[in-house]
Parts: structure tokens; C-alpha cells; sequence
């Protein structure tokens, strides 16, 4: 299962955080910084993978942004590489052509994005038609 | 009605056990949507709170952190305080500006409450935030829980269905034993929902709930089987979810979701067989993710299962030869086939055609499905290690690979693959990673060099060879036991390779860099111990003034260590009697060391000193050849490496000199027979409780560690050992240093005959040779050393080979011990195979056990101290029972689970009773 997603810049800013495991702030904090460090030294002769505590890091590179998924060891790294990349697409279209700022001002709105795909630490809906219909339907009830 | 008065009584409570008192009203007035208290006049009294947005551009505009810092703790103090105020209108605004500073990193916990009463409004924009706040800033540790349940149960019921949505996303990521109790059904009733975005939503919120509360698993039962019916995928893949997390749980959903394996044959034929549905497809395959599910869950409802298993053959096979390679998505699911393939009961060809996949996996050259490779057949490489044999070339390629996981990877399998056929061109390959390698690689590339070439080595000749490239190409980056391994191997090896170590080493040690310890010390060792050879090679012809100008540079170097001149000191004492010439110069070095600052140094110096002028006549036979050691077995762990690098810190060269005198010892007073040594033992027993301490608890217990001399009980012994060298120094200058020597070498000589493996290693390592002064003992005794006990465990006549039966000893932590069982008249041989039943990759195992007194046990050496994720290691256990007592065991384990110690220990009394009644 995943046990957290972040969404970061190169900078180390944290634009999304979503935990899927209890831990305390200093903690979360904490982990924020060791997956920039880990992350942000490799290139693209690297793999997207880095093992990480009793974890594993799948992450993606998007312009300035990082998008990091921890993983179980066991779980299947290439399909999480492709779940990074279906959010990135659902972003995209919601957004129309996204960039670091639109997540910056619309944060609370990328984490309904995030819930309508993931959903306690599984995959939950996958289909970018179904989610993105979701999210307009939220967006009319405002 | 009655229940939401009761929940406000319940928030009441906890608002004051909170401390939180002054929320209660607000409490009430939060639930009584009529009430718009105060809401003029407080509009009046502050200026409006900035908008998100404008607080966002304010931070951003921050130069430095300080200043970002002062814009948040202004924001916040002006948050805090309209908190207070009891201001509603701007609750939503201000929350989400707390949880924006929140994802900064900054504390924002004092935002809690407010969250509860936005999710308490009636508004869909207020319950959003506060739902998200409450998912960011609550974990299921608060003590809030009691007044977001109701909350969340009277969403649960609302009629509309975001707001349902909502309310079950929060419970998914937040729900806490008692809630998941308090909304079990709740939960349940919306599974059955006619709406798929709810019965979704509600399956996942199962999956929480049944991993909080396992006993609530059986109610979703039901409900959960009737997901599998579904056409939606996203219900589908999250029935799927809520199935493998129920399976994973408990063996008997497991039984009961048996059934269901025809079902999800049939979803995976669909998906394969589909045409292009647009909803679905990702680069032309149709749903990955549902894909990947459904065969993530037929692995775990094959494994061990023929019948299953021979149900999936068909489809696993399908989905293998189908699937489109080209794509990331395409070997997504390739690679989780392949997992599955290894996993259940399948058939050869399909195991060949599974691991054929992971090969071309092997050539892509996207490094991700690289790495996916490597890490695959790692796991798949004990099951089937010819199937993986046929890849080795590319593997080895891999050792080039830029990326440090991906070497990693490459180097582990490497030394996985390794056997008698190939170890010579796989050796080649590995020291020149080796010695390119990172040093992070080093020490346990040479470790596990050293173990492979110990295994498989063809000849001596090469083993020696290897060795020393191991040793120089890994730098300083060796573990200490590595030193010891190659010294012991020269030692024992024959005349022709002991000339060729001389000369290479030699040669090594004349342009050999300073700073690199563990080549020097394997270099001065050799070179002072077969110093004849350095003169009288056909090659070498080397001078005395030579050798002792070399042995200058290094002891005057401030680039040695004091272990390495140690070393170096004692070699120059061995090199002065092998080559007469030198005597004068060497004498001159040592005295020097006289006064040296390091205490050891010192002592040496004075001691080697005394050698030169009061007992000359000592010195030659003294400093005699060593005999050849008795084998002690290397085992490479990184404790054990610590454990001895404490142990040579000062005790492997101190050694040295003590097994030195011991020898002469017995060629002084050859006449010393057993009696007299009992007697010497008392002596010694007299005068230095400690050092026999040590000895006589292992006598007693017959306590075994892993028949390694530094593991558990040889630690102990250190002391005891140095106390006595201590002993036999002080001994040498009162003039009775026969005695105290004969004393020595026979509390080695008793202590070998407790028919104790360990003890006997323990004399190995510290005294690096146990049977000279006293062989017979030694070969009286039936199972005293190692190259006997191989002998024996072939097959012979005396082997009872009646079936005993398998016992499964322990079965912890993700670790199973199963025994098995063979007799020779009173001796025991028990097969102990451990297995890795958890996900996790098992290193530095250590498996010790005691048996009780009248019995005697021995440990050899594990095939492996680590284990791969359902991989196994054997080792054999000797248990000797002359006295025909029941068996009983007490066992220690150690081990980390992907660098997570774990310790445990268990009692095994049921062995079969056949053992000693026959």
C-alpha cells in the first residue's frame, strides 16, 4: 500500500503531503527532507526507484516537480510509476496545461484530486474520464 | 434524536478533558443551524481576514525564512484569534489558511476544532475544508474522535452523495478501532449502495475498517463477493483491494475467498481479451491497474494451493505470451505475472517462460525495468538457479550500470549465482567491480568475495591468488575477520603457494602505500613467517638490510595503525631468527620500541627486547615455525566483523606471541603428559579465577554459538585469554616460565576437550592452533574437529536413517525453523532448515542453542546468513548422547529483517523420543 504521497520542487517545498501511515509532525517533517535529499541528487541515468527506510520511493520528475510515492518493498514498482503518471494527466486536464502555481493556489483542490484516486493508501479510481467528471461536479457545488 | 443529544453530552466531556471548555458553547451553537449569534457586530469590530489567496502571494513574496516565518506567525496569531471569537463566517477561509501554513511545516493543530464545526455546517464549501482539514490535521491517535463519529455518521446517511463521499474519505484515512466499531455498518449498508462512487468509496473504507478491527471482517463478508459481479472497474479494483487485505489477514477468508478464483480468471480474460475501450486504456492496455490487482490476488490465493494454482496456469500464461512489451505499462504487468508465476504451484514451462521474461527484462534499456529485473530474479535465483544461470553475461553487464541500485542489485545476484563451474570468470568480474566499486560496496563485496571463494575455490593456489586480490583491491574497506581468513589460508596451504604469497606479497609490501592497513598486515605476517623464502626463491633474492629497511619504513610511518605494527614488530622478531644477519638490526628496531607511546607497542618492545639479552637462548625456538592451523570457518557478518575488530584491537597480534610460546612449550617439555596438565590446570585454576571462568561456564552448559570465535562465547573468553597472557608474560621474568606456558597451552588443550565446537573455534582464533601440544586428547575425542565431522556426515554403516519425522521448531516473525532428524548410535545429526516466510530480505542470521548438560553439541556453519524473501538456509546440528537423555534445546535467534533487529529465543522439548530410545 502507499504509505505517503509528496509533491515537491526542487527547492524542497512541499506542495502536497498526504499521509497514509500515523506519524508524528517532527516526524513527518522529518521525511520530507530525506525524500528531497535521496530524490533530488538523482538524474536521468538513475532509476525512478530508491529505497528508502523499509520503504521504497517510486517518483517522477515533472519539470521542477517531484512527485514521490512510498511503496511497500513488495508492492509493484512499475505500476505505481504509472499511477504517478495518470494523476500527472488528471492534474493536467484540470488545471488545463498545469504548473507549480496552480497547485500552489488551488493546494486544497489537489487534495481532492489525490482522494478521488487514492483512497487510504489504494488505488481507487484510475479511469481520468470518471475522476475529472468527479472533481467538476465538485466544483459546481461551491 | 436521542443519540445526537447523547454525542454533545459526549463532546462536552472531551472538550473539558481537552481543557477546551470554551469551545462548548460554540459546541451547541454549532449544532443549531439557526443560530447566527453576534455575526454584525463582530464584522464591525476586526477587519476581514485576508483571503487564501493574498496569504499565499504574502509567503511567496518572503525573501528569506525568517521573513516567511514572521508572515506565518503573524497569519497565525491573527487566525488564533478569530478562532475565539466565535466568528463563523470566516471559519472556512481562516481553516484553509492553517492548513496551507500546515503543509509549510508549521504547526497548526490549534485549528482542530475548527474543523469539527465545519464539518458540522450545512454548507458543502465548509464541510469540504473542514473534512480535508480534519484529514490533514487528525490522526487516528486524537482524542477528538467522539465528535467527528457523529459527524460522520449523519454524512454517512446524507442524501446527497458528495457529501456521503466525503464523509467515507475521511473515515478511510482516519478511522481509529472504536470509530471502525462505530461505523461498521454504517459502512456495510453503503456497500450495498446502488450508487458504484459510493460502493467504491465504502470498499476501501472496509479495507480500513477490517485492518483496524479484524472480528468486523466477517459482517462485509457478503457484500464483498457481490463486488466481484461488478461491470465498473473502479469498483472492481477496489473489491479486489478489499479481498487481498482481507486474505493477507486471516488464513480463513483466505479459505472462503477460494471460491472466488474462477471469478477473477474470468475478469483477467476480459481485460485481456477486451478491445480498446477508452475509458480504461493507458497506451493501449486495457486497465493495468485493475490487471495488476487481480493478479496480485490470485498469487496469494495460489500459493501452496495445486488446485488454484492449476485453475490460473492458463490465463498466467495468456497474459505472459499477450501482454505488449514495448511500453512501461505492458511490463507493469509482465512483471507482477512473473511474481505470480513464481509465487503459486506452476508449471516448468511456464517458471522457464517467467524467468525468460525477466531476462529481456535484463536488456531493455529502461533502467527501471532493469532494476525490476534484477530484483526479481534475486528472489527467483534460490528456486531456479539454472533458469537464471542463462543470463549471467547480461547480469554481469549490470556491474557497470550507472546507477548505484542497479549495481547493487547486479552485485547480490552475482554472488547468488556463483558455483564450482563458473567461480573462476564470475571472480574475475567481481574484483574488478571491486575495485572500482564505491566504498560503501567494499566491505561487503569482499566479505562475500572471500565466502564465495572459501565455497567454490578449485585449488589452493588460486584461492590464495584470489584472496590477495581481494585484499588489495578492497583498500582499507576490508572487515578484520578477511585479514585472519587469508593469513590462516597461507598458513595451511603448501609449500608452492606459500612461496608464491612470500614473493607477491614482498613485492607489495616494498611499493605498497602506507595508509592501507589490511594489506600490510597480511604482508608482514607472511613475510616474517616464511622469511627463508625471501632469499631463497629462484626469483627473489632479497638482503637483509633490505627487508629490515622496508620493516623500518612502515613501524616509523605515522600512516600504520598500531595493529599493523603490531603486526609488523612481531613479524621483525620472526624474521631475526630466520635470517641471522639481520639480528643486530632488528635487535636495535625493537629496543627502540622500548619507549614507545602506545602501551601494546611498549610492551612488545620490551618483552622482544628481554629476547635479545637475558633469554637468547629462548628466542629460536620460540619463534619457530607455526604449525598449520586447525580450520576455523569464516563467517563474514557484520557483527561478527565488529566483534573482531574488538578482538584484534590488541588481541590477534598479542595471540600470536602466545601461541608462540605455547609451542615452545611443548617442545621444551614434550613430557608433559595429561595428568601433569590436569594439575597445571588447577594451578592456573588457582592463580586467575577469571581466566578459567570463562572456560569452565562452557564446559558446563555446553553453551554453542555458531561455531564462530567471536560470536557470544568467545567474547567472554578475550578477557580470560588476555589475563592469561598477562599471566605467562609475568611468569617469563620470575624465571618459571615453563610452567606458567605448559599451563597455557593445556587450558586450550582441556578446554578442546569438552567436545565442543565452539570452544575448540574459540582456541582457533585466539590461539590459532589447538592440536599440536596436545593431539591426543584431541583425536580422542569424537567429534572434535572439523574435518572429521564432514567426514561423518556422509552416509556411513552406523547411520540410522529411520524416519524421525519433521518438527517444526519455530514459527515467529515471518522465520520458520522446521527440523529434521538423523541418528549414529548416540549421535544426533539434526538438519535445521530455516525459511523466510515474510517480504522482507533477512540478513545476519544467527541461530544458537543449549542443550543441557549430559548432552554435547555442535553447530557448522549455515549455508547462508541471509535469506531473501522465501528463500532457505540449512545447518546442520550435532548433538552427541552418550548417556541416552531426553533431548531438550533452548534456541537464540538473531536477525534483521530489512535492517530491523529482531532477537527471539524458544524452547524445543518435543524432539522425537526415538532419538535416545533405541
Amino acid at each position: 500500500m502507499i504509505r505517503f504521497i509528496l509533491i515537491q520542487n526542487r527547492a524542497g517545498k512541499t506542495r502536497l503531503a498526504k499521509w497514509y501511515m500515523n506519524f508524528d509532525d517532527d516526524e513527518k517533517q522529518k521525511l520530507i527532507e530525506e525524500v528531497h535529499a535521496v530524490v533530488t541528487v538523482r538524474d536521468a541515468k538513475h532509476t525512478n526507484f530508491v529505497e528508502f527506510r523499509n520503504f521504497k520511493i517510486v517518483y517522477r520528475r515533472y519539470a521542477g516537480l517531484y512527485f514521490c510515492i512510498c511503496v511497500d518493498i513488495s508492492d509493484n514498482n512499475l505500476i505505481y510509476l504509472e499511477a504517478i503518471h495518470n494523476f500527472v494527466e488528471v492534474l493536467n486536464e484540470y488545471f488545463h496545461n498545469v504548473c507549480e502555481l496552480d497547485l500552489v493556489f488551488n493546494f486544497y483542490k489537489v487534495y481532492s484530486v489525490v482522494d478521488e484516486m487514492f483512497l487510504a493508501g489504494e488505488i481507487r479510481e484510475t479511469s481520468q474520464t470518471k475522476v475529472l467528471k468527479q472533481l467538476l461536479m465538485l466544483n459546481s457545488l461551491e | 434524536h436521542m443519540s445526537s443529544t447523547l454525542s454533545v453530552c459526549k463532546g462536552i466531556v472531551v472538550c473539558s478533558m481537552l481543557g477546551l471548555l470554551d469551545y462548548t458553547a460554540e459546541q451547541r451553537e454549532m449544532l443549531d443551524p439557526r443560530s447566527k449569534k453576534g455575526l454584525l457586530a463582530e464584522q464591525v469590530r476586526q477587519p476581514n481576514p485576508i483571503r487564501l489567496r493574498d496569504l499565499i502571494r504574502q509567503i511567496r513574496s518572503a525573501k528569506t525564512a525568517a521573513e516567511e516565518r514572521s508572515v506565518v506567525n503573524k497569519e497565525c496569531a491573527s487566525i488564533r484569534l478569530t478562532f475565539r471569537e466565535e466568528d463563523s463566517v470566516w471559519r472556512c477561509r481562516n481553516v484553509a489558511k492553517l492548513l496551507y501554513i500546515h503543509m509549510l511545516g508549521y504547526p497548526a493543530h490549534f485549528g482542530q476544532m475548527e474543523c469539527l464545526k465545519l464539518i458540522a455546517s450545512p454548507r458543502f464549501t465548509d464541510k469540504r475544508i473542514g473534512y480535508l482539514g480534519a484529514m490533514l490535521l487528525l490522526d487516528e491517535r486524537q482524542d477528538v474522535h467522539l465528535l467527528i463519529t457523529n459527524s460522520l455518521k449523519n454524512d454517512l446517511k446524507s442524501p446527497t452523495q458528495f457529501v456521503q463521499g466525503l464523509a467515507l474519505c475521511t473515515l478511510a484515512a482516519i478511522a481509529s478501532p472504536e470509530m471502525s466499531r462505530d461505523l461498521a455498518d454504517e459502512v456495510e449498508r453503503l456497500l450495498k449502495s446502488s450508487n458504484a462512487y459510493i460502493r467504491k468509496k465504502a470498499a476501501i473504507c472496509a479495507v480500513r475498517i477490517c485492518a483496524k478491527v479484524p472480528e468486523l471482517m466477517e459482517m462485509f463478508l457478503p457484500a464483498t463477493r457481490n463486488l466481484l459481479t461488478e461491470k465498473n472497474h473502479g469498483v472492481l479494483i477496489t473489491g479486489v483491494t478489499l479481498i487481498t487485505s482481507m486474505c493477507v489477514q486471516s488464513p480463513d477468508t483466505l479459505e472462503h475467498f477460494k471460491k472466488t478464483v474462477g471469478n477473477l480468471v474470468r475478469i483477467l480474460k476480459n481485460l485481456v481479451m477486451a478491445g480498446y475501450s477508452p475509458e480504461h486504456d493507458v497506451q493501449g492496455v486495457s486497465d493495468p491497474f485493475l490487471q495488476i490487482k487481480v493478479l496480485r490476488l490470485l498469487r496469494i490465493l495460489g500459493r501452496q494451493d495445486s488446485q488454484a494454482s492449476e485453475t490460473m496456469n492458463d490465463i498466467l500464461a495468456q497474459v505472459a505470451t499477450n501482454t505488449e512489451a514495448t511500453k512501461n505499462v505492458g511490463n507493469a504487468i509482465l512483471y507482477e505475472t512473473v511474481l505470480s508465476i513464481m509465487d503459486i504451484q506452476s508449471e516448468t514451462g511456464l517458471r522457464v517462460l517467467a524467468v525468460n521474461i525477466l531476462g529481456r527484462f535484463l536488456l531493455n534499456v529502461d533502467k527501471n525495468i532493469k532494476y525490476v529485473a534484477l530484483h526479481t530474479l534475486l528472489k527467483v535465483v534460490h528456486q531456479d538457479n539454472q533458469a537464471v544461470q542463462r543470463h549471467r553475461t547480461t547480469i554481469l553487464e549490470c556491474l557497470k550500470d550507472a546507477d548505484i541500485t542497479i549495481r547493487r542489485r547486479a552485485m547480490e545476484l552475482c554472488f547468488a549465482l556463483i558455483n564450482p563451474s563458473n567461480v573462476r570468470t564470475m571472480m574475475k568480474e567481481l574484483i574488478t567491480f571491486l575495485e572500482k566499486s564505491e566504498t560503501e560496496f567494499k566491505a561487503v563485496c569482499s566479505s562475500k568475495c572471500v565466502t564465495a571463494a572459501e565455497q567454490f575455490a578449485p585449488n589452493i593456489r588460486w584461492h590464495v591468488e584470489t584472496l590477495l586480490k581481494v585484499i588489495i583491491a578492497a583498500g582499507n574497506n576490508v572487515p578484520d575477520d578477511v585479514v585472519a581468513c587469508i593469513i590462516q589460508l597461507i598458513a595451511e596451504s603448501g609449500e608452492a603457494e606459500q612461496r608464491y604469497a612470500v614473493e607477491e606479497l614482498w613485492q607489495r609490501l616494498t611499493v605498497a602505500p602506507l595508509d592501507v592497513q589490511p594489506l600490510l598486515q597480511v604482508a608482514t605476517w607472511v613475510c616474517g613467517e616464511f622469511a627463508h623464502l625471501l632469499n631463497t626463491g629462484e626469483t627473489l633474492r632479497v638482503s637483509e638490510t633490505e627487508v629490515v629497511e622496508v620493516y623500518q619504513r612502515l613501524l616509523w610511518s605515522s600512516l600504520c595503525t598500531s595493529v599493523t605494527k603490531q603486526y609488523a614488530i612481531t613479524s621483525s622478531m620472526k624474521l631475526a631468527t630466520r635470517m641471522p644477519q639481520a639480528t643486530a638490526l632488528v635487535a636495535k628496531m625493537v629496543s627502540a620500541y622500548g619507549s614507545h607511546l602506545d602501551v601494546e607497542l611498549q610492551q612488545r618492545g620490551l618483552e622482544y627486547t628481554q629476547l635479545f639479552t637475558r633469554f637468547d637462548s629462548l628466542r629460536g625456538p620460540l619463534l619457530e615455525r607455526m604449525p598449520p592451523f586447525e580450520r576455523s570457518r569464516l563467517r563474514v557478518s557484520q557483527e561478527a566483523a565488529a566483534a573482531t575488530a574488538a578482538a584484534a584491537g590488541g588481541g590477534a597480534p598479542i595471540a600470536n606471541g602466545v601461541q608462540e610460546h605455547s609451542n615452545n612449550s611443548v617442545s621444551n617439555a614434550s613430557t608433559v603428559n595429561n595428568n601433569e596438565s590436569n594439575a597445571l590446570l588447577d594451578l592456573l585454576g588457582g592463580m586467575d579465577e577469571q581466566s578459567t571462568k570463562p572456560t569452565s561456564k562452557l564446559n558446563d552448559n555446553a553453551t554453542i554459538s555458531n561455531n564462530d570465535p567471536v560470536t557470544a562465547a568467545g567474547v567472554p573468553k578475550i578477557p580470560g585469554m588476555n589475563a592469561d597472557i598477562l599471566d605467562l608474560l609475568g611468569g617469563f621474568d620470575t624465571g618459571h616460565p615453563t610452567v606458567s606456558k605448559a599451563a597455557i597451552g593445556d587450558t586450550g588443550g582441556t578446554a578442546a576437550t569438552t567436545v565442543n565446537g565452539a570452544s575448540n573455534n574459540i582456541l582457533d582464533g585466539l590461539l590459532n592452533n589447538t592440536n599440536n601440544y596436545n593431539t591426543t586428547t584431541l583425536t580422542n575425542n569424537a567429534i572434535n574437529t572439523n574435518s572429521s565431522l564432514i567426514n561423518s556426515t556422509q552416509p556411513t554403516t552406523l547411520t540410522n536413517t529411520g524416519d524421525y519425522g519433521k518438527l517444526t521448531a519455530y514459527e515467529r516473525h515471518g522465520v520458520r525453523l522446521v527440523l529434521s532428524f538423523e541418528r549414529q548410535e548416540s549421535l544426533s545429526i539434526i538438519t535445521l532448515v530455516a525459511t523466510n516466510s515474510s517480504s522482507a530480505a533477512i540478513t545476519d542470521f544467527l541461530f544458537q542453542a543449549a542443550v543441557p548438560k549430559s548432552l554435547q553439541l555442535q553447530l557448522l556453519t549455515p549455508s547462508s546468513t541471509s535469506l531473501a524473501p522465501s528463500a532457505s538456509l540449512t545447518q546442520l546440528i550435532r548433538v552427541n548422547n552418550p548417556n541416552k537423555a531426553a533431548i531438550r534445546m533452548k534456541v537464540r535467534l538473531s536477525w534483521s529483517a530489512d535492517g530491523v533487529p529482531v532477537q527471539d529465543q524458544c524452547e524445543v522439548n518435543n524432539f522425537p523420543t526415538a532419538l535416545w530410545q533405541y
